[in-house]
């Protein structure tokens, strides 16, 4: 009895115990919470919801089944082998004289016109003149007034839009488009581009972040083992560039490289050259200009990393017998590594979303999957296209991470 | 000087300048026989690592030459000297296991696999961590890493093995104990170290041969007991064990001993062991556990009588600062044993001591 009465008094005081711990907890957490509030409310609205807008924006386009809904609804049970009955057609002249009515036939027009080129104008003329149809049967009429009605590609357009999620910017975006028989097909050359984007970005940020990586590595070699006062002085100069904005930058880079430019200049002074070289508006110059600006981020990580590897371990390499170029490759550049993942990883995560540099100077065959996202949202209004670009760049990047982590380990990197 | 063929390490005629301004090292000559365990012992600043690292190969003397084997190794670089060198903090390679580090001075030696193996196996038995060659230095204590270190610099069979303050980083106890570890290894393998230290207790208990640095120089060479019983001047006395200094006038020379006048006390005899001539200062330096309480009159040549100003109880000992010759920081160490009397503060007493305990030295 009295012992158990002791253990019931020992397991009060710590129920008692747990109690007052999580008191004191809970108050550390909520004063840790509302200090990190502010950014996290920030990262949500500026950061987490852009993208998660653009995510949904890359599948849902309701364009047709807002603004053509009898049509879309009157094709839910066409086969689709045949052109439709003419109560769709009836359905399509109603919906025109709307459309015309509204002052909305423009919109629908562009959205035709994305998966139909050049459908547009007859999308805005049938719509003018279906508003003077007032009787059946419309099925000839609408294809009199226009042959567009008569393809079957339309009509499986429309019937598609019955449905607000569409897959059709993501297969765009990777050179697939449906066929006139709702079937997932190659698109045609002349508007298969964008695998050939996606693979140039890959190519120029791996040609960027190994070229930073070759020039960087040895400064930061240099700059880690410098006594400190030096190495805070070329620190500096590392650095300055940070403080510049990027357009200045690559502006510089134009003066440099252009035609008659001073590299230009300088090397036909020197008799080296006899025809300027072209380095601008080109792939080099590109390359050239996205290294310099990048340098530093790549340079830091490995700097800050090498700071820290003690110089003893290369003497007790070459004291046990290990010649210079042994015991740097076996001793210190394994324990450089961390600082050049971290750098390497910063600088292509960067490239991969260059947009400035190779529009200033690039020429049109090196311009980088921002540059159509860019395109997409400002000149041509499509948000679909802009949206799976981002998409499909974005879910590339993770699956990048994501062998780079299982290559490397991401616990093992060091930022600084 | 011992012949050449004594010095499997000679040093000869050594200078190193950092700046071109001050010496570091200063005409440094220094033979060390093949398996002996010298200790270089100094305050930091004092040249022991320089010298060392001149050694290994890590620092160019700026005159003179070193010799290993009988042969210069001025022009060596550090890889070829087969040196093994144990690091103040142990520098052993993080992104290895224990067993990757002690394979690395075989593997640069292309020693074949099996050879590698069975050596690696052997001295990782040998500091008794051979259940830890998997891991790495970070999951082993300081004293393991310690170990693993000083494996590493064996394990290739070098010819020589330095050690820069290796035992730093330990606490008491932990150095204590390796300190005897290191002492069996050199006694076990015969291998000639040269170990730097600044901790004299450390360089008693390991050495066959201190060389206590100061300024740039050996100050003396020799031998533990000699280096404590006999210290040829000033500056080793005082780095070595405890002593009592006192400022004196020399005023008789005869032969072995003189007569120096310390003001306050008068006339004591002593050794003379590093004075110029009747009429100069001298330091006499006295070690506390050679001072005898309360002597028989007449028994000793040295008596003084004083008062006890403070009383320190140290367990084994008992530390008693008392005042003497004007001088109140003269401290003795009664053993605590039967039949010593205890001291209280205040009480007047005799003190005294033997010429040959009281060594009159250079007035530094």
């Amino acid at each position: 009895m009295a012992i158990m009465a002791v253990q019931s008094a020992s397991n009060l005081d710590g129920m008692l115990l747990r109690i007052k711990l999580q008191r004191v907890e809970r108050r550390r957490k909520l004063r840790a919470f509302t200090l990190v509030l502010p950014l996290l409310l920030l990262n949500l609205i500026a950061f987490v919801s852009p993208i998660g807008r653009m995510m949904f924006n890359a599948i849902h386009d309701d364009t047709l089944l807002t603004l053509m809904p009898r049509t879309t609804a009157a094709l839910s049970a066409w086969d689709g082998k045949d052109l439709p009955s003419e109560s769709a057609y009836a359905a399509l002249a109603e919906d025109l004289k709307q459309a015309w009515a509204q002052k909305t036939s423009g919109v629908i027009g562009t959205r035709i016109n994305y998966e139909l080129p050049g459908a547009s104008g007859e999308v805005a003329s049938s719509a003018r003149q279906a508003s003077t149809l007032s009787a059946a049967p419309y099925k000839a009429a609408l294809i009199e007034i226009s042959p567009l009605w008569g393809q079957r590609g339309v009509w499986s357009l429309l019937k598609r839009g019955h449905s607000a999620y569409t897959a059709y910017y993501l297969l765009r975006s990777v050179d697939y488009q449906y066929g006139p028989d709702s079937r997932i097909v190659a698109s045609p050359p002349e508007y298969a581009v964008f695998r050939d984007v996606f693979l140039r970005t890959l190519g120029i940020s791996v040609g960027v972040t190994a070229a930073t990586l070759l020039l960087g590595f040895p400064v930061a070699y240099l700059l880690a083992r410098l006594p400190l006062m030096t190495s805070n002085m070329l620190m500096i100069m590392v650095v300055l560039p940070f403080w510049t904005s990027g357009l200045v930058r690559t502006t510089a880079w134009v003066i440099l490289l252009q035609e008659h430019g001073l590299i230009n200049d300088m090397l036909m002074a020197l008799h080296i050259i006899s025809q300027p070289a072209a380095l601008i508006y080109n792939r080099i110059g590109t390359v050239i200009t996205m290294t310099y600006i990048q340098l530093p981020f790549t340079l830091l990580p490995i700097y800050s990393v090498m700071k820290t590897i003690s110089p003893s371990y290369i003497r007790a390499a070459r004291s046990l017998g290990a010649g210079p170029f042994y015991a740097f490759w076996k001793v210190y550049f394994p324990q450089s590594l961390p600082g050049i993942a971290a750098g390497c990883l910063l600088t292509f995560i960067v490239c991969l979303g260059y947009y400035l540099t190779p529009a200033l100077v690039g020429g049109p065959r090196d311009q980088m999957v921002a540059s159509f996202v860019a395109y997409y949202t400002n000149e041509e209004l499509n948000w679909g296209m802009a949206s799976a670009l981002g998409a499909i760049l974005l879910a590339a990047t993770l699956l990048l991470y994501y062998v780079y982590n299982k290559l490397v380990g991401v616990d093992q990197l060091k930022l600084g | 000087m011992p012949d050449a063929s004594n010095a499997f390490v000679r040093f000869s005629d050594i200078q190193k300048t950092y700046d071109g301004e001050t010496l570091v090292v200063k005409n440094l000559n220094l033979d060390i026989p093949r398996g002996e365990f010298l200790t270089m012992l100094g305050p930091s600043g004092s040249g022991k690592t320089t010298t060392l690292m001149m050694l290994a190969g890590f620092e160019v003397p700026t005159q003179g030459s070193i010799l290993l084997g009988g042969r210069s190794i001025d022009k060596l670089p550090p890889h070829k000297r087969d040196i093994g060198m144990v690091f103040q903090n142990y520098a052993l390679f993080p992104h290895m296991t224990v067993e990757e580090n002690l394979a690395f001075p075989l593997k640069v030696r292309k020693i074949g696999r099996a050879e590698a193996e069975a050596r690696v196996k052997r001295a990782l038995d040998m500091i008794r961590l051979g259940a830890h060659g998997k891991r790495r230095p970070s999951q082993l204590s300081g004293g393991q890493q310690q170990r693993v270190a000083l494996a590493r610099a064996l394990v290739f069979d070098p010819r020589l093995v330095l050690m820069d303050e290796p035992l730093g980083a330990l606490d008491k106890h932990l150095r204590e104990q390796m300190q005897l570890e290191i002492k069996h290894i050199h006694q076990d393998l015969g291998v000639t170290m040269v170990y730097v230290t600044h901790d004299q207790s450390e360089a008693l208990t390991m050495s066959d041969r201190i060389a206590v640095f100061n300024d740039g120089v050996i100050q003396q060479l020799a031998a533990p007991a000699e280096l404590y019983e006999r210290p040829q001047n000033a500056f080793v006395a005082q780095f070595i064990g405890e002593n009592n200094r006192l400022h004196g006038k020399v005023v008789a020379m005869n032969g072995a001993t003189c007569n120096v006048e310390v003001p306050g006390a008068g006339n004591v005899q002593a050794l003379a062991i590093n004075v110029e001539a009747v009429g100069r200062p001298t330091v006499l330096s006295l070690r506390p556990e050679r001072v005898k309480l309360n002597p028989t009159p007449g028994s000793l040549p040295n008596v003084f009588s004083a008062r006890v100003a403070e009383v320190i109880y140290l367990g084994d000992h008992v530390r008693t600062r008392v005042s003497v010759c004007g001088h109140d920081d003269f401290v003795i160490k009664l053993p605590n044993s039967e039949g010593v009397v205890q001291l209280e503060p205040g009480t007047a007493i005799t003190i005294g001591w033997k010429t040959e305990d009281c060594r009159a030295l250079d007035a530094s």
